[in-house]
C-alpha cells in the first residue's frame, strides 16, 4: 500500500485512526507492516503490500 | 491498452478461489464506463479479480478497491489495482464520488452451501439481498456530497430488494439490463435523497 492511503484507511471497528508500523518498504509503497489501532488495541497486518482490515475473530473464520 | 482477452487469460493462469469475470462484471462495467467522470473517486467494493477496476482506472482520478477475500485482493492487486482486505468498506473512512458493488446477489438453498471462497461471492444470504442491504446500510458513511452508487441485482431476487429500497434513504432508477437464460441482470444507479 502507498503511504497516502494511511489517511483513507480506519479501523473496521471503531472507524477511529491507524498508526503505520513499516517493516519493509519500497520506493512506491509499503510491503511489510502493521496498522495499529490503538484505542482497540488491535494491529492489522500489511503483507505484500496489502492491508488486511477484517477484525481479528473474522481473519480466523475465514 | 487493455484488452479482455489478455485479462482473462492472466486470470486463469493466475488467480484461484475468485470469482471468475462474467455477465454480472460485464454489465457493471459497462455502466460504470458510462456513469464515470474524469474528476471521480472510485471505489469498488468487493472487487472479486479487479475486473471492472481494471478498466475504470485510467478514466478517473482515483481508485480503490475492497474485498473480504484475501485471494481476490492479491488478485485484484497483480492487475495494478490498489485493494484493501476488509468487509464491505469497513476499513474505509474517505468518501467517494462513484461507488460500484456486484454483491453475491443470490439465494442459494442449505443443501448448496458449501462453506468456500467463490460461494461466499455468490451467496446473498437471506432472500439474496442481505448483504447488498447491509452495504447500502453501511455505505452512506463514504458516499461524497452527490455521490453515486451502481449497484447489480439479478431478477430472481428484485422483489425483495425493490421492498427494501422503498423504504430507503435511496432513490433509485435501472441503467442497464442483461438478459440471460433464466434470469434477467439489472445495473441500478441509486443516490442519497435530498
Amino acid at each position: 500500500m502507498r503511504r497516502s492511503l494511511l489517511d483513507i484507511l480506519a479501523c473496521p471497528t471503531c472507524k477511529g485512526e491507524l498508526r503505520l508500523e513499516v517493516h519493509e518498504e519500497n520506493e512506491e509503497e509499503v510491503l511489510f507492516g502493521r496498522l495499529i489501532c490503538d484505542s482497540c488495541g488491535v494491529d492489522y497486518p500489511i503483507e505484500n503490500g496489502i492491508p488486511n482490515l477484517l477484525p481479528v475473530e473474522l481473519r480466523e473464520k475465514l | 491498452m487493455r484488452d479482455r482477452k489478455t485479462f482473462l487469460r492472466r486470470f486463469t493462469r493466475d488467480c484461484q478461489n475468485v470469482y471468475e469475470p462474467a455477465e454480472d462484471s460485464e454489465l457493471l462495467l459497462e455502466c460504470a464506463l458510462k456513469e464515470v467522470r474524469k474528476s471521480d473517486s472510485v471505489l469498488e467494493v468487493g472487487t472479486g479479480s479487479g475486473f471492472v477496476s481494471y478498466f475504470l482506472q485510467e478514466r478517473c482520478s482515483f481508485l480503490l478497491a475492497t474485498d473480504i477475500n484475501p485471494h481476490a485482493a492479491r488478485c485484484a492487486r497483480s492487475f495494478g489495482i490498489e485493494c484493501v482486505i476488509t468487509d464491505l468498506a469497513r476499513g474505509i473512512k474517505k468518501r467517494f464520488d462513484l461507488i460500484l458493488f456486484n454483491p453475491p446477489y443470490l439465494r442459494l438453498e442449505d443443501w448448496e452451501r458449501r462453506g468456500d471462497w467463490l460461494e461466499k461471492a455468490i451467496d446473498g444470504g437471506k432472500d439474496g439481498v442481505e448483504v447488498t442491504v447491509r452495504f447500502l446500510e453501511e455505505i452512506a458513511d463514504n458516499l461524497s456530497e452527490n455521490g453515486r452508487i451502481i449497484i447489480i441485482s439479478s431478477s430472481t431476487t428484485f422483489d425483495s430488494l425493490r421492498d427494501y429500497l422503498s423504504r430507503s434513504k435511496y432513490e433509485w432508477e435501472i441503467v442497464g439490463k442483461k438478459k440471460l437464460f433464466f434470469e434477467e441482470l439489472y445495473a441500478l444507479k441509486l443516490r442519497l435523497k435530498l
